[in-house]
């Protein structure tokens, strides 16, 4: 499909506010579910975008920016991939195929992200010219101006991708031969326990896995929604850390509450 | 002595907003220097008058500064605490400062980085994920509204301690509240991982292990049904009763990897992924790759 001037307007401001977040982390406008459904909402294709963004989101659970370390980059993954999605025309017949080309985007936007931070490095000089002089205008000026090179990042990406057309776009998917989506789709199943993986690479200590095991096994009764799978770990929480202050033995260091599976993890 | 300056709720509430954005000018030679001056801003003006001040309290703060952004906001409040005794007479120095800044920033990147992007985002977001991909507005809409009201509290309230507790914050910091917070976190985390892992990752091995014929009467037996919506409703019934819709049951070995415990397959995979990570394989090529295994996968019909 085609978009209108005041819709391509809208997804420039969607692309600028979520390129701004891709730095800022604060109100998460980057975040898959959010930027998607943005694009999804702004264009007139709200469910399939939503369930992109969804979907995304389940693989980016585990991005985060980590001191120095730059993430693979949620903003132009699910900004571009969302607005590609929209050109396609395919409706939710098109996410599958939307998700894979969202990972090499995150790659590129890495990329970009990492030399926008490099050229900021040249605004803080300013500022530090700016500070002699105790000129606040100018240091907050350098500021506001790193932030929209930041948003320009995904912005410009976005409206490059809806000016070369919905044509070329739709064309490049639908020469996509069926065995290459199914297994995309396929692949895309497995691809979230990557993110898992990071997140409990992170997590994980011998206390605490006794509870993964709780939720793997728990999850499994389908009668059980998230939010009630929510209520039991928040219960379980409270009890253990209750127990452990009345345990009175040391900081309730159970030590020896061995699980054979972190055992094995940890000795890899 | 003469009149003590005080910042003012305001001028705090408006310190507080502008550290909303204090990764903006993120570089890799100074990283959060430029977002750090940019919230100081209000409280210099408040506190210096003298464009000589002034220009020393911009420079001083455009020092080196990087941590968890969430939980720069005690810092914030002790650095505000710390400008204000300064700024009325106090001996707090450049390098009390400084130290205090980079003595913070450490411990509570470390308390920052695993509770917010390590429990509550994949928490919230796979929470909201799971409604978005059935088609639910709901679900970006939980995902925002909770995310940014428990952002913006706890920025506001930790700044608010960090300036009233001073500079005593970094003794708090050891006390047991946060280590119970840290834990119990990490423990609803881990529970919701585990059920994710099972609800979520979708590993599906199609090939059939064992085609058995079934005896008569345990399958519809399609020709001898009535015609029209009669039909319709006997085939229901029977199926309802637990008769089978051919007369072959097909065991593929997905079934038998079910029968031990439904999601088998996805736990391997992400303790694969575990593993892998741990020997430093890039997440990106790992991503790339299951997807290159679905296809192949797919191609020799094994999924």
């Amino acid at each position: 499909m085609d978009l209108n001037i005041i819709q391509i307007i809208l997804v420039f401001i969607v692309a600028f506010l979520a390129g701004m977040e891709g730095i800022l982390d604060e109100f998460h406008f980057h975040q898959p579910i959010i930027a998607c459904t943005l694009i999804g909402l702004v264009t007139g294709n709200l469910v399939p975008c939503l369930i992109l963004g969804g979907t995304l989101q389940m693989i980016a659970l585990g991005w985060a920016n980590i001191g120095a370390a730059v993430a693979p980059d949620a903003a132009l993954a699910s900004v571009a991939s969302a607005i590609i999605l929209v050109l396609g025309g395919q409706g939710r017949e098109g996410v599958s195929s939307a998700i894979a080309i969202a990972v090499p985007l995150a790659v590129a936007g890495l990329l970009l992200t990492i030399i926008v931070r490099t050229i900021a490095t040249a605004f803080v000089h300013f500022m530090d010219a700016a500070a002699k002089e105790g000129n606040f205008r100018k240091v907050e000026f350098w500021h506001i101006i790193a932030i929209c090179m930041q948003g320009l990042r995904i912005a410009i990406p976005a409206i490059l991708i809806v000016a070369i057309g919905a044509g070329p776009v739709r064309n490049l998917l639908e020469s996509m031969p069926n065995w290459l989506t199914d297994g995309l789709a396929i692949g895309g199943g497995m691809v979230v326990a990557v993110g898992y993986a990071m997140v409990i690479n992170m997590m994980a200590t011998k206390e605490v896995w006794p509870f993964f095991a709780i939720g793997f096994v728990l999850a499994t009764v389908s009668d059980i929604t998230l939010i009630g799978l929510g209520a039991i770990g928040v219960a379980l929480a409270l009890i253990y850390i209750a127990l452990s202050k009345q345990g009175g033995s040391g900081n309730g260091g159970n030590g020896n509450f061995g699980d054979p599976l972190g055992d094995i993890i940890d000795n890899y | 002595m003469a009149e003590q300056i005080k910042l003012s709720k305001k001028d705090r509430i408006s310190i507080w907003w502008r550290s909303t954005f204090i990764q903006g000018s993120w570089n890799y030679e100074r990283m959060q220097n430029g977002g750090w001056a940019f919230t100081m801003i209000p409280a210099i003006k408040k506190l210096y008058k003298t464009k000589e001040d002034r220009a020393a309290a911009l420079q001083r703060h455009l020092e080196f500064f990087n941590t968890h952004p969430y939980v720069a906001s005690p810092i914030i409040g002790v650095t505000l605490a710390l400008e204000e005794e300064r700024a009325n007479g106090a001996p707090v120095d450049d390098v009390a400062i400084q130290g205090v800044k980079v003595g913070m920033m450490g411990p509570l990147a470390g308390i920052g980085d695993p509770v917010f992007w390590f429990t509550v985002k994949p928490i919230l977001g796979a929470l909201a994920a799971s409604l978005a991909m059935t088609g639910n507005i709901l679900g970006p809409i939980l995902y925002f509204v909770l995310w940014n009201v428990i952002r913006m509290l706890f920025m506001w309230y930790t700044q608010e301690f960090g300036y009233k507790a001073g500079s005593r914050i970094t003794d708090d910091l050891s006390g047991g509240l946060l280590q119970d917070i840290t834990k119990g976190a990490s423990i609803l985390g881990m529970f919701i991982l585990g059920s994710l892992v099972n609800r979520w990752v979708s590993v599906q091995f199609t090939p059939v292990v064992s085609e058995v014929k079934l005896d008569k009467g345990a399958y519809i037996d399609w020709d001898k049904l009535p015609s029209g919506a009669e039909g319709i409703r006997t085939a229901l019934e029977q199926q309802a009763a637990g008769l089978s819709l051919s007369d072959v049951k097909v065991t593929t070995l997905q079934n038998n990897l079910d029968s031990l415990i439904p999601g088998l397959a996805g736990l391997l995979l992400t303790l694969l992924c575990m593993w892998l990570l741990k020997k430093k394989v890039s997440p990106i090529v790992m991503i790339l790759g299951l997807f290159v295994v679905g296809i192949v996968f797919h191609l020799i019909h094994l999924m």
